[in-house]
């Protein structure tokens, strides 16, 4: 802690900022850096940082354990679970936003406890009902899963996105004979534009990265990057290399979209009590 | 507009939530007093508390529920220790700081099963691994950490992805900070130590209250990184309540245990919140 303090030079403290950061960065640099070695290279001792760079094991790992089909997994999964997610969210934000009632406030806390409720305390049943259902390893199942586990934030931001606009916008496209729809679709949407795409971001990521239900309710067909990086859990033989290319593409994405959407991750992960 | 208006808007998200919530749980607490073993699909009826039984009783639960606690009570110490002292530090402008702070963030989006998988082989390896390399190089013997310390170890993996998280939070709130009041502290002549007791910590009060309830909701049900680590092991020494209950379920096929012990997963989770809404809940409301 001492080094955080005002006394020491301000060179010294932006030195130790950097190291800091250096530090904690480390592990993403090496991964990224072994992706591009061969088998042999990554396991050297001592541990190679110069070396020719090759892009063979990005080829092996989409031949062996075709990392498109997963990668579209994801896609697919993570966007069309917050895109549901939205489409249910927006109405009950804006009813909350600009027509609450006396509940509004339980209804929200509500939900936020609904996150308490631990993922492997329920897994039985889900994973039953989805049998059942015929929808054990599909995407339909994990979209709309991740539509419910994220839906809570999800109105939560919009509320307070929403709830920023001036209410007397509202009045005045209310006079001019708009009915709700309109009203959703013409202004609201259209004030809190930034609001909602940063709500969309933050879900994306937090699906993106689930690991709990994509690995217990996918196999084959449905297996999402999370599962894919998972079933390189078992060494065989050389493969560091192809661990890390496997994870550098499945992470990339999502830590560049993370660096542009750290705001909205402060705003949407604290339910905009941290400002 | 009227009253029933808005709760035709509310519904579907009320109603979707609701169902969510209850039908998974009532068919949990269901199957938790069922026979239920989905090997055996000719054994049912009523079971009593045996199930409870059998997984209360079971060696690896008492272990299970300490590793739990373990787990989360240092990961918070951990994270919220080294974000604040980061914070602190990368609040000031300097060359490069949006760099640093890029840096400094990136380990929170990376995949859970990345992150161990990364830790596991390329640091913790105890022949290849950087650590074991580094030990090498300054002549101490290798360790072989995820045999020796496991829970340490997943406590390290999980704090390196949970550290970004609480400096994230401890900077923006730093950033609304008010100058003036550090300013007149310091026309008081309060010393650094006494400006980051009296000043900072209050204002940060709030910040610190969210993040430890945040990262105990994710904490207290970790898998994925032992999952592909420890596999709960050597023995139960990595084995959380969320990955015994997982491999009764799915390695044993038991579903009436496996949900017995998913209902005292909710109880503990349960208890826990208990404390952390009289901890931090109101802040989280009133604004």
């Amino acid at each position: 802690m001492e080094t955080g303090g005002p006394n020491l030079p301000t060179r010294l403290r932006s030195a130790a900022a950097w190291a800091a950061g250096l530090v904690m960065f480390f592990p993403v640099a090496w991964m990224i850096l072994t992706s591009l070695k061969t088998e042999l290279q990554a396991i050297a001792v001592p541990p190679l940082v110069l070396f020719e760079p090759t892009l063979d094991n990005f080829a092996l790992v989409q031949d062996r354990s075709d990392y498109f089909t997963h990668a579209s997994n994801s896609v697919i999964t993570a966007f069309g679970g917050t895109f549901i997610a939205i489409a249910v969210a927006v109405p009950a934000a804006y009813a909350m936003a600009f027509h609450g009632g006396r509940f509004t406030r339980d209804i929200l806390l509500w939900m936020l406890s609904t996150k308490m409720l631990p993922a492997v305390g329920v897994l039985m049943p889900v994973y039953l009902i989805a049998q059942k259902a015929g929808l054990l390893d599909t995407r339909t199942v994990l979209a709309l899963i991740f539509a419910m586990i994220n839906l809570p934030i999800i109105v939560w931001m919009l509320f307070s996105y929403f709830r920023e606009i001036p209410s007397a916008i509202l009045e005045a496209a209310r006079i001019d004979g708009a009915s709700v729809f309109r009203e959703i679709a013409f202004v609201v949407l259209p004030l809190s534009w930034g609001g909602v795409v940063s709500t969309a971001l933050l879900s994306i990521v937090l699906c993106w990265n689930e690991a709990f239900w994509s690995i217990n309710l996918t196999a084959s067909d449905a297996g999402t990057l999370t599962a894919l990086v998972a079933s390189y859990s078992s060494p065989e033989g050389l493969f560091w290399a192809k661990l890390s290319a496997v994870s550098t593409l499945s992470c990339a994405p999502i830590v560049v979209l993370g660096w542009f959407c750290q705001k909205q991750l402060v705003q949407g992960l604290t339910f905009g009590a941290v400002k | 507009m009227s009253g029933r208006l808005a709760k035709i808007l509310q519904a579907p998200s009320v109603i979707m939530l609701f169902l969510w919530m209850v039908v998974p749980l009532g068919m949990t607490i269901y199957f938790s007093t069922s026979r239920y073993n989905l090997l055996y699909p000719e054994r049912t009826g009523f079971a009593g508390a045996s199930n409870y039984e059998f997984f209360l009783t079971d060696p690896a639960f008492g272990p299970a529920v300490l590793n739990t606690l373990r787990l989360v009570g240092s990961v918070l110490v951990i994270t919220v220790a080294l974000g604040l002292a980061l914070a602190i530090l990368v609040n000031h402008r300097f060359p490069g700081r949006g760099i640093v702070r890029v840096m400094l963030i990136s380990p929170f989006f990376i995949m859970p099963t990345v992150n161990a998988l990364l830790w596991k082989n390329m640091f913790m390896n105890p022949v290849y691994g950087l650590f074991a390399v580094l030990f090498g190089a300054v002549g101490l013997e290798p360790v072989d950490w995820l045999a020796e310390f496991p829970l340490g170890s997943i406590i390290l993996m999980i704090s390196w992805q949970w550290t970004p998280f609480a400096f994230l939070i401890f900077m923006t709130s730093l950033q609304s900070q008010d100058r003036e009041q550090i300013e007149a502290a310091e026309l008081d002549g309060a010393n650094w130590w006494q400006k980051f007791l009296y000043v900072t910590v209050p204002h940060l009060s709030r910040a610190i209250a969210v993040v430890i309830m945040i990262q105990t909701i994710f904490h207290l049900s970790v898998f994925a990184e032992i999952f592909v680590t420890t596999g709960g092991g050597p023995g139960f020494d990595s084995t959380n309540l969320a990955f015994l209950i997982f491999s009764q379920a799915l390695l044993q096929f038991d579903a009436g245990v496996a949900s017995a012990g998913g209902v005292m997963a909710i109880i503990l989770a349960n208890i826990v919140a208990i404390f952390l809404i009289r901890l931090v809940g109101r802040s989280l409301v009133v604004r």
